[in-house]
């Protein structure tokens, strides 16, 4: 399990886990889990447009999710709902579009939309690890103004906190991090940890800052328990950080009721 | 029908016209189901429930049971789940959507795997997301005539006491609508809706005809019945349109690669909007004149 092959599976899922429970973290806080499953999918239809042009994917990845996550945030005030399911199915089509002149054939794909960690490779690890970095300094720059905000957002605005200018930096940051993860666990996967781990992390703490260590812990012990199921098993690593991160949340609603109904 | 707008053999296909009339069956419900997804705000949970449909689809082909079964069994097992996790709070319900969402991608990978392992025809995945009109049978046809046919008279049913708890919960509550009850019943016709339009047009046209109609229809009308009708006639006008449009693109390039149907129908509901926000400015302008 730990063999050498292997050792690029863990060192890009731990990355990719900590990001996605950082970002999670603040997902779950404002309430944005529609934004942060509409934003991998625009990852997907970039990288699918990249290979019809003849680009590199990272180029499609990154300008197609940033376009998303800017429709997004820019009409996140009325029906924001309404305008992300849009964003979302305009993206999709897009992509389903670019696949089918393109003629890219099936497992490419299956790749995009479910993830390869398995199959990454050693010159992928440097570009993983510089944009995480980048996505966990500009979470950690926002920090305090996004939690003031969720918090209290009249007082916020009172404060002179531009809640726009916020939305737009988040999104921006959900975009890279999407840019990042589709190509390794795959658009429709990157959301589960996204929302599972962190929710469960929230139910457990209401301090801030405890919920998002612990948002990042759980992401990760998710997706590592993942991984070795798969290797052990054989079976996608997809369907165990889906029904893991789902578990994990499901065990923290359970002890909150223990613990309510003890108190 | 003049040459340049339809390219020769369109009605004479059988396909295209089993593959039409779904259509338009399908965008019909949506858009009348869909108006009241936007109104409660639950664009989310339709999508989500497609994708959950999407999951019971391939399980159900993994297990040789018909795959419309195993759609909306699929859909109406996730509308459970988000209902049982706690859908009073708007930012609650946001996480039970995704949680259970989650859950249901994962399983889909699983499914997915383990068909692609038994079955030497490829093309599952992209079957599912983005479906084909042109492969339903005369015998779906039908099936899903009628489901379609008895969700509409549910809504019917439920429609005024809905809208009313949709708008003003306390006041329906008062009043003795039965709030909680009528929701729940709500997100059971949406599911077996997106359960139904999933299976036939795949679970992004699934999305794009829930919402995307009655947003336009919104922003036009005036009283339930007057946005309802836009909102069906939007619905229905965009997939009747792109099935024929999906169709001419054959012949627009020499490589002869068709644009996909999901792309022709998002492509025109997006296009409907944009033309409904257009004519709302030009009003807004010259009454401001």
């Amino acid at each position: 399990m730990f063999s050498s092959f292997m050792t690029n599976a863990w060192l890009v899922g731990t990355v990719v886990a900590l990001l996605a429970g950082a970002t999670g973290f603040f997902v779950v806080m404002r309430g944005s889990s529609f934004a942060a499953h509409a934003v991998p999918n625009g990852a997907f239809a970039g990288a699918a447009g990249a290979t019809l042009v003849g680009v590199t994917p990272l180029v499609g990845l990154i300008s197609f999710s940033v376009l998303a996550a800017l429709g997004i945030g820019a009409s996140r005030r009325h029906r924001s709902d309404v305008a992300t399911a849009l964003a979302l199915v305009s993206m999709l089509a897009l992509g389903a579009a670019f696949l089918s002149l393109s003629a890219a054939y099936e497992p490419q794909v299956d790749a995009l939309l479910f993830g390869e960690i398995l199959g990454v490779s050693s010159s992928q690890l440097g570009p993983v690890v510089v944009i995480a970095a980048l996505c966990l300094a500009a979470l950690a720059a926002m920090y305090r103004p996004l939690v003031f905000q969720a918090a209290a957002p009249d007082l916020a605005a009172a404060r002179g906190l531009n809640p726009t200018v916020l939305e737009m930096g988040f999104m921006l940051t959900l975009a890279l991090g999407a840019a990042l993860t589709v190509p390794v666990v795959g658009a429709l996967l990157a959301f589960s940890l996204t929302v599972g781990p962190p929710a469960a992390a929230r139910l457990l703490t209401r301090r801030p800052g405890v919920a998002l260590a612990g948002s990042m812990g759980l992401s990760v012990l998710t997706l590592w328990a993942a991984i070795a199921s798969a290797y052990q098993s054989d079976l996608p690593v997809g369907f165990f950080v889906g029904t893991y991160s789902a578990l994990v949340y499901v065990a923290a609603r359970a002890t909150m009721r223990r613990h309510a109904r003890r108190a | 029908m003049p040459h340049w707008l339809v390219e020769p053999g369109l009605w004479s296909n059988a396909a295209v016209h089993t593959g039409v009339t779904v259509g338009v069956v399908v965008a019909v419900v949506s858009a009348w189901v869909g108006l009241f997804t936007v109104l409660r705000s639950q664009s989310f949970a339709g999508h989500a429930l497609a994708d959950v449909a999407t999951a019971g689809g391939a399980g159900a082909g993994l297990f040789g049971w018909s795959p419309l079964a195993g759609f909306v069994s699929g859909a109406v097992l996730g509308a459970g789940a988000m209902e049982a996790i706690g859908v009073e709070r708007v930012r609650q319900r946001d996480v039970a959507t995704g949680v259970v969402l989650g859950a249901a991608t994962g399983l889909s990978a699983l499914f997915l795997y383990l068909v692609s392992l038994n079955s030497t025809n490829s093309g599952t995945t992209q079957l599912v997301l983005f479906g084909s009109l042109f492969l339903v049978s005369s015998t779906t046809l039908w099936i899903v005539l009628g489901v379609s046919v008895v969700l509409s008279l549910v809504l019917a049913v439920i429609g005024r006491p809905l809208l009313f708890a949709s708008v003003s919960p306390d006041a329906a509550r008062a009043r003795g609508v039965a709030v909680s009850r009528v929701a729940v019943l709500f997100t059971l016709v949406m599911a077996v809706t997106v359960g139904l339009s999933a299976i036939v047009l795949g679970s992004v046209l699934s999305t794009a005809l829930l919402i995307g109609p009655p947003a336009s229809a919104l922003r036009l009308g005036r009283g339930l019945a007057q946005t309802a009708f836009a909102s069906v006639a939007l619905g229905a006008a965009a997939a009747a349109l792109g099935v024929v449009v999906s169709y001419d693109s054959f012949y627009w390039w020499p490589s002869h690669r068709a644009l996909p149907v999901s792309f022709c129908v998002v492509a025109l509901i997006i296009l409907e909007l944009a033309l409904v926000n257009l004519w709302r400015w030009h009003g807004a302008r010259r009454e401001a004149a």
